[in-house]
């Protein structure tokens, strides 16, 4: 493994890390990626508000304007391309009184300032098109490039190009120690001095050591902690998580709402959203909480009964009682508030990718262009490649005509047997996301690919079934299957193993 | 397209029930559907016994309480698809099923009868508090791993919810060498039936914490430990009297709730506290030609008064075939003072054999009460109760020749003795 020089190691398989391994694998460059995670996807990308949002709420300047603005306008075709699902569900941003108004007032002016398309319209009219809006809703900003994905399943499908096209992906590997082969002796002094082309890195985990030309540091709410192991002292950044709470509603045939609901923004960010998902389910939240520990994905009543006040500011006749499930992610902010993607000035040929918090996953694939164009420019001079690969989608029968249906059932009876009672996910399905390029090798992965748990029964009927595929699929004890990490033990022993 | 006379979702107790129940009653086309590969439903994992006293005055395991009725289904020209899963129904009765044989099927039923059992509310839906690591299950999860593929969820084990199926399985895991900590219930009083109190929990010492809930899941990759607190009088957890337990197992059996995800696109209406559907004396929904029973139709605590709801839904079907359910004046009935739910929700008094049965939940213990059925200030029917609660359904007979000439509302109560 030792002998490998890799081009560029990526640290971090969520959607930053997968859209510059995917933007890479298009040029003739050997690229590695790394995350300590069992899947792609399965920190902050895993747990967001799923918004491509607009781009008009940064503040003018920063980075996070421009590559929310930039991406935006990427996402339709990226996700045609990678063969996901994308919605322009738009959008309202809606104010409640004089004060909010005013504030609409500003972004209205960065919408244009941005180019970017806006309505502005009346509290009777949006309530014309939202009926359960609000009834003290004064006036809103209708955004209708603002879009939904399913964020895990982009990058899994960006991470399964690149794999297909020659990246190496390395799993349930944490990053222990960076040793830098070549420092600046000077910090101060200019780039183009002092960086040395012969610079690299050796990148230690648990299991194995790899050597790179060039690393980018895309390890989200750890980025900190990497950057200080390639130092060898603090880095000049922090990130404190932010923790962002969250209820799902069931599926509904009449969601209560269609667009994105958003209060205008505050001090602590854009506030308490309702969001449509691709499948109809219904997001409300986040809160905003600074937390110190780096894996703190707890809920707690408090903060999910907070997101419930503050989500009939907005909008009312929310079904609670038509919960699913609540959940947590950590949102990685830090530095000065705004994106930080550079080189390091310490440390040739280190990139940081960090504090990629909202609007993170509308900017990806901004964000890859600007690190492969603008802060690889001079150190990675790799021609595109003409042979490029495109993957083959998941097999999403719901997608299907009744006649497509039948020809895949006749091909494979396997996906005439239905698995999951919620999302009708067949067992063809779950094979298809088991076998391929970045396949499924947990209940979780199963889930995130083809929907089993997602549903209203959270696995309760399921799961068990999807855990006898998985173990018969991998060659594996069903004892070995995991539901995530590999200290995620599902099922401890045989029954009889010590029966009194 | 084909068409069948009567259809039948879902090869549990209700549905073959239902199923024999028809066919004795002369219908000839019949298709019973089941997801599962084989009929039965959930008896199959549920191998304590406890099943059949009422209907067959002996107490079975639940795969024998199954094989009886699939033997007496088997005896008559039913026909059965195992391991297809019906995944579109129409209000006028369209129905779209798929299995690996035939693929996407659309068959049209004079007739359909929802026999869809029900499922259990999950951590998600209570949104308890915490970390989401493995190792927390509703309790029919957990059965399902031990009973049916033969594998071990825990070691150490707590139970949030004092529902029967948590009960069961606090003394299976504890028979199969696990140790169970305990059982919390927000409510005062415990939800599973008396008997499995007693046999499950207060044989195995076992402690039951009443008025307690589930207010911490700690552990990013598997249970590590869980915190219950106890909860005031609108069930609020109360500061400072937690109580931690070192766990690798949660298990939730907080509710079971039909599962009507078939009814929505039919636009079957849906009752608010039973989840289920709005249905007359013949178990017919208000989408006429589709009947509904069982748990799918409201949650019950014995498989033999499924059994029996599914033959009456089953009669009904072949009744409505007959056109013998005529359009005539019917009575609404609601739930009065001490009363979750009543089901039916209509009588039509002119289509009603002789009496019919309803059933009822309580809201609360009480004692020394009687179960009183008014029109306005006119007593209809009433019972005496030594003692009621909501873990048990209650069953009030109304006689046909005391509803006539009534009009509008019957409600239900309980009253003090």
């Amino acid at each position: 493994m030792a002998d490998t020089l890799y081009d560029v190691i990526i640290i971090g398989a969520g959607i930053t890390g997968s859209f510059i391994a995917h933007d890479l694998s298009k040029r003739e460059c050997n690229v590695l990626v790394i995350d300590k995670a069992a899947d792609v996807a399965d920190g902050a990308t895993m747990a967001n508000s799923a918004i491509i949002h607009a781009g008009y709420d940064p503040a003018p300047g920063t980075l996070k304007a421009m590559l929310n603005v930039r991406g935006n306008r990427m996402y339709p075709e990226v996700i045609k391309e990678i063969g996901e699902e994308y919605r322009a569900c738009s959008a309202f941003v809606v104010a409640v009184d004089d004060g909010g108004s005013k504030i609409l007032d500003d972004l209205a002016l960065r919408a244009s300032d941005r180019d970017i398309e806006y309505r502005d319209i009346s509290g009777d009219e949006a309530r014309r098109l939202e009926p359960n809006l609000s009834d003290d809703v004064i006036r809103a900003l209708e955004f209708p490039t603002t879009g939904i994905v399913y964020p895990w399943n982009v990058a899994i499908a960006l991470m399964e190009e690149a794999v297909i096209n020659g990246v190496t992906l390395k799993l349930n590997e944490e990053v222990t120690d960076i040793e830098a082969g070549v420092f600046k002796e000077d910090a101060n002094t200019s780039k183009a001095e002092t960086v040395k082309t012969d610079s690299f890195y050796r990148v230690k985990t648990k299991r194995a050591e790899y050597t790179g030309r060039i690393v980018i540091n895309a390890a989200g709410v750890y980025a900190d902690k990497i950057y200080s192991m390639a130092l060898g002292h603090s880095a000049d950044f922090s990130i404190t998580p932010r923790r962002g709470e969250y209820y799902v509603l069931d599926e509904m045939e009449n969601p209560v709402v269609s667009r994105i609901i958003y209060p205008v923004p505050g001090p602590s960010g854009k506030g308490v959203l309702v969001v449509p998902t691709i499948h109809n389910n219904i997001l409300v939240g986040p809160n905003s909480l600074p937390v110190d520990d780096k894996e703190a994905v707890c809920t707690t009543t408090e903060a999910l009964s907070r997101v419930k006040a503050a989500a009939a500011g907005t909008v009312k006749n929310i079904p609670f009682d038509k919960v699913i499930r609540t959940f947590a992610g950590l949102r990685p902010s830090g530095g000065d508030g705004d994106f930080i993607i550079e080189e390091s000035a310490n440390l040739a040929g280190f990139i940081n990718v960090a504090c990629i918090d909202s609007p993170g996953l509308a900017s990806a694939p901004a964000i890859s262009e600007y690190v492969i164009e603008e802060v690889l420019k001079d150190k990675l001079k790799a021609p595109y490649k003409n042979d490029y690969v495109h993957r083959k989608p998941f097999i999403r029968m719901y997608m299907l005509s009744d006649e497509e249906k039948n020809e895949m059932v006749g091909k494979d009876p396997a996906f005439g047997e239905i698995v999951c009672r919620c999302t009708l996910a067949s067992k063809g399905e779950i094979l298809d996301a088991i076998r391929r390029p970045v396949g499924a090798t947990t209940v979780k992965g199963v889930k995130k690919r083809v929907g089993p748990g997602l549903g209203r029964c959270q696995g309760g009927f399921c799961e068990p079934h999807v855990v006898e595929i998985l173990a018969d699929e991998l060659g594996i004890d069903r004892t070995e299957v995991r539901y995530d990490s590999e200290a995620s033990v599902i099922l401890v022993e045989e029954k009889g193993a010590s029966r009194i | 397209m084909i068409t069948r006379e009567l259809v039948i979702i879902g090869g549990g107790s209700a549905g073959i029930a239902a199923a024999i129940a028809a066919y004795n009653k002369g219908c000839r086309d019949i298709l019973l559907i089941e997801k599962d590969p084989e009929l039965g439903g959930i008896l199959l994992q549920c191998i304590h016994n406890g099943f059949g006293l009422h209907r067959f005055g002996e107490e079975l395991a639940g795969p024998a309480y199954a094989e009886k009725w699939t033997d007496m289904l088997g005896s008559t020209a039913v026909e059965v698809k195992c391991s297809t899963t019906v995944i579109h129904l129409t209000g006028d009765r369209h129905i779209t099923y798929v299995n690996p044989e035939e693929g996407y099927v659309t068959i049209e039923a004079k007739a359909v009868i929802l026999a869809v059992g029900c499922r259990e509310r999950s951590r998600g839906a209570i949104a308890t508090p915490g970390y989401r690591p493995s190792g927390v299950w509703t309790a029919g999860t957990a059965q399902k791993y031990l009973n049916i593929q033969g594998y071990m969820v825990g070691k150490k084990v707590f139970i949030l919810g004092s529902g029967d199926i948590g009960l069961i399985m606090a003394r299976r895991m504890t028979l199969e060498g696990a140790r169970v900590l305990g059982v919390a219930e927000i409510m005062p009083y415990s939800n599973g039936l008396p008997r499995n109190i007693k046999q499950c929990l207060d044989d195995f010492d076992i402690p039951l914490y009443l008025s307690h809930t589930v207010t911490d899941i700690r552990g990013k990759d598997r249970l590590s430990g869980i915190t219950i607190s106890k909860v005031d009088e609108n069930l609020t957890p109360i500061p400072g009297t937690e109580l931690d337990f070192d766990v690798d197992t949660l298990l939730m059996s907080v509710g079971l709730i039909p599962d009507t995800t078939l009814f929505d696109e039919a636009h079957i209406s849906l009752n608010r506290k039973t989840k289920g559907a709005v249905v007359d004396e013949h178990m017919m929904t208000d989408v006429p030609g589709i009947f509904a029973c069982g748990n799918g139709l409201h949650v019950h605590d014995l498989v033999d008064f499924v059994s029996m709801e599914g033959e009456e839904a089953g009669n009904g079907a072949v009744a409505f075939l007959r056109d013998e359910l005529k359009p005539a004046d019917r009575l609404s009935l609601s739930p009065g003072e001490g009363v979750s739910y009543v089901l039916p929700m209509y009588i039509c008094p002119e289509n009603m054999e002789e009496k019919t049965e309803i059933k009822l939940r309580v809201t609360g213990v009480m004692r020394d009460v009687s179960l009183v059925l008014k029109s306005g200030d006119k007593k209809i029917a009433e019972q005496k109760k030594l003692k009621i609660q909501p873990s048990e359904m209650e069953k009030l007979i109304v006689k046909r020749d005391d509803l006539a000439g009534l009009k509008g509302e019957l409600v239900l109560s309980v009253a003090k003795a």
